[in-house]
C-alpha cells in the first residue's frame, strides 16, 4: 500500500462517481454535460499555450543536444547523422524518430548487479513497446471518437474503424485500439508498483493520469460492449456541444457522464501536469537543436560587455617598472620618455 | 513563470500552436455551427401495425445488434431457429426473415442510424435487403 496511488485511485473513482450520482440523482446534466466540458476546453486549451509561450521565452543560448553518436567532424570520420545531427534535415529527422518511434527510450537499460558482484546492463525493451502501444492506441481511440463530432464522417475515420475492428469479434465489433490502451496503460501502473526503484521515484502525479485514463477505458468499454449507451443520442449531445446548440438527450445515462466527466477532468488536467509532454517533446533543447557547437561559434547574445585589460595595456601601465625590476618587455621603453601616460 | 518578454523561434512556436489549436478545434470548423439533424428511422407500414419488436424499442435501440449476434450464434452454432420473449411470443432467429420483413426499408431505417454513427455493420455484406433483392 502507498498514500500515492491509493489516494489517485480514489480521486479518479469519487470524480466518476461525483459525475455519476450528480446526474443521475440530483439532476446536474446541464452541468456535467454542457458547463464542465466548454469549460475543460478553454483550460486545455489556454493553459496548453501558456505553457508552451512560457517555455518559448526561456532562452537556450547555446547547443545542448544530448550527443547520441560521433559528432560531425572531419570529413573521413563517419558521423551520426540522426542521433547527432548537425543539419536542420538530421534535426528533423531525430525529431520524428524520437516522436514516431521513442527512440530515446528504446535506448532503456536495466542496471542490476549480477551474482551479486559484477554490475550489468540488459535490454529493457518492455517500457518502450508498452509505451509505443499506449500512445498509439490512445491515438487511434481519439481519432475514432471524432465520429461523435464531425457529421457526416469523413471517409479516412470509416478506415481507421475498420482497420481497428478487422478481427470483427462479436457485436458491437472489438475494436482493437481500446483494449490495446487499458492494457498498456495496466502495464505502466504495474511496472511503476512492482519495480522499487521505479516506485520509490513515483509521485501521486504519476498514477493520478494512468487512473484517469484506465478510468476513461474501462468506462468506454462498459459503454460499448457490456452495459450499452444509445449511440445516436451520444451523438446528438456531442454534435450539440461543438454546434453550441447543446442537447441532453433524456436516454443518456450516468455511465456516459461518467465518462464525460472523466475525459474533461483529463482536458482541464492536461496543462498542469507531466501530460505537457506533448507540446514539451517539441520544445526539448536536447532534441530539436543541432549540434553545431564546434562548427559555429555561437555568441551568447546578451553578452554584458565585459571590461578587459588586455595585456598590451597592462605592459603599458607597468613598464617602467618591469624593466626596472627586469622583467622582460615585448615593447621597448622608448629613451628619453621617462613618463609615457595616455 | 517567465518576465522576459522575448520569444524565441517565436515564428516557428506560433506556427505549431496554431497548428495545433486548429487540430483540437477541428470539429467545430468542420460543422461550423450547423446542427446535424439526430436521424429519425423510419417505420414502414408493416412495422407500425405490429406495434411491438422483438424487444421494447430503448432496449432494441442499444442492444439490437448484439441479440442479432445472439441469433447468429444460435442458428449457426446451435441450430436452433426459435426465439421466445418473456411474453412467451416465438420468432423465428433471421435477421432477412424476421428483421428485414417489417424493416423492409433498410435506407431510411437501418442506415440512418448506422450512418450518422458512422457504423458499418458487416451483416450486410450477406445479408441483402429485401427491397433490394427485389429490384435486382
Amino acid at each position: 500500500m502507498n498514500v500515492n496511488y491509493i489516494a489517485s485511485l480514489i480521486t479518479v473513482v469519487v470524480l466518476f462517481l461525483i459525475a455519476y450520482v450528480g446526474t443521475q440523482v440530483v439532476g446536474l446534466q446541464v452541468l456535467f454535460g454542457i458547463v464542465i466540458p466548454y469549460l475543460a476546453l478553454v483550460v486545455f486549451l489556454a493553459g496548453f499555450i501558456a505553457r508552451v509561450l512560457n517555455w518559448a521565452r526561456s532562452p537556450v543560448p547555446f547547443r545542448i543536444p544530448t550527443t547520441c553518436g560521433q559528432q560531425k567532424s572531419l570529413p573521413w570520420i563517419p558521423s551520426a547523422t540522426v542521433d547527432n545531427p548537425s543539419t536542420t534535415g538530421g534535426v528533423i529527422a531525430r525529431m520524428a524518430v524520437e516522436i514516431l518511434l521513442f527512440r530515446s527510450l528504446f535506448r532503456n537499460t536495466k542496471a542490476r548487479l549480477k551474482g551479486g558482484e559484477r554490475l550489468s546492463y540488459e535490454w529493457e525493451k518492455w517500457l518502450w513497446l508498452a509505451a509505443l502501444i499506449f500512445h498509439y492506441a490512445f491515438f487511434t481511440v481519439i481519432v475514432r471518437h471524432f465520429r461523435f463530432f464531425l457529421e457526416p464522417v469523413p471517409a479516412p475515420l470509416k478506415w481507421l474503424q475498420s482497420v481497428d475492428g478487422f478481427l470483427q469479434i462479436g457485436l458491437p465489433g472489438v475494436l482493437i485500439s481500446g483494449f490495446a490502451l487499458l492494457a498498456a496503460v495496466i502495464f505502466l501502473f504495474l511496472r511503476r508498483v512492482f519495480i522499487p526503484q521505479v516506485r520509490y521515484i513515483s509521485l501521486a502525479s504519476d498514477y493520478f493520469p494512468l487512473f484517469l485514463i484506465m478510468g476513461i477505458a474501462v468506462s468506454g468499454i462498459f459503454m460499448r460492449y457490456i452495459t450499452k449507451v444509445d449511440v445516436v443520442s451520444v451523438k446528438a449531445l456531442t454534435m450539440g456541444l461543438i454546434t453550441f446548440k447543446p442537447v441532453l438527450p433524456e436516454t443518456v445515462g450516468g455511465l456516459f457522464y461518467g465518462h464525460f466527466f472523466l475525459v474533461s477532468v483529463l482536458l482541464a488536467y492536461f496543462p498542469f501536469s507531466k501530460l505537457m509532454h506533448l507540446g514539451g517533446i517539441f520544445m526539448s533543447p536536447t532534441r530539436n537543436l543541432a549540434n553545431t557547437s564546434r562548427e559555429i561559434r555561437h555568441i551568447n547574445p546578451w553578452n554584458y560587455p565585459v571590461k578587459v585589460h588586455t595585456y598590451e595595456e597592462y605592459e603599458d601601465e607597468f613598464r617602467e617598472k618591469m624593466v626596472e625590476a627586469g622583467l622582460p618587455v615585448e615593447k621597448e621603453p622608448a629613451t628619453g620618455t621617462s613618463q609615457e601616460k595616455e | 513563470m517567465n518576465n522576459t518578454k522575448t520569444l524565441y523561434d517565436g515564428g516557428k512556436v506560433i506556427t505549431g500552436l496554431v497548428i495545433f489549436v486548429i487540430l483540437v478545434t477541428l470539429p467545430f470548423w468542420y460543422n461550423h455551427g450547423k446542427a446535424a439533424p439526430e436521424p429519425q428511422p423510419q417505420l414502414t407500414a408493416k412495422a407500425k401495425a405490429e406495434k411491438a419488436c422483438v424487444r421494447p424499442k430503448s432496449i432494441m435501440k442499444a442492444t439490437h445488434m448484439q441479440i442479432l449476434n445472439g441469433w447468429r450464434n444460435n442458428v449457426v452454432r446451435n441450430a436452433r431457429r426459435i426465439w421466445e420473449t418473456a411474453d412467451g411470443k416465438r420468432f423465428n432467429m433471421s435477421l432477412s426473415k424476421t428483421c428485414l420483413d417489417c424493416h423492409s426499408n433498410k435506407e431510411k431505417f437501418c442506415d440512418t442510424c448506422h450512418n450518422y454513427a458512422a457504423v458499418a455493420p458487416y451483416c450486410w455484406d450477406c445479408h441483402i435487403d429485401k427491397v433490394k433483392e427485389a429490384k435486382e
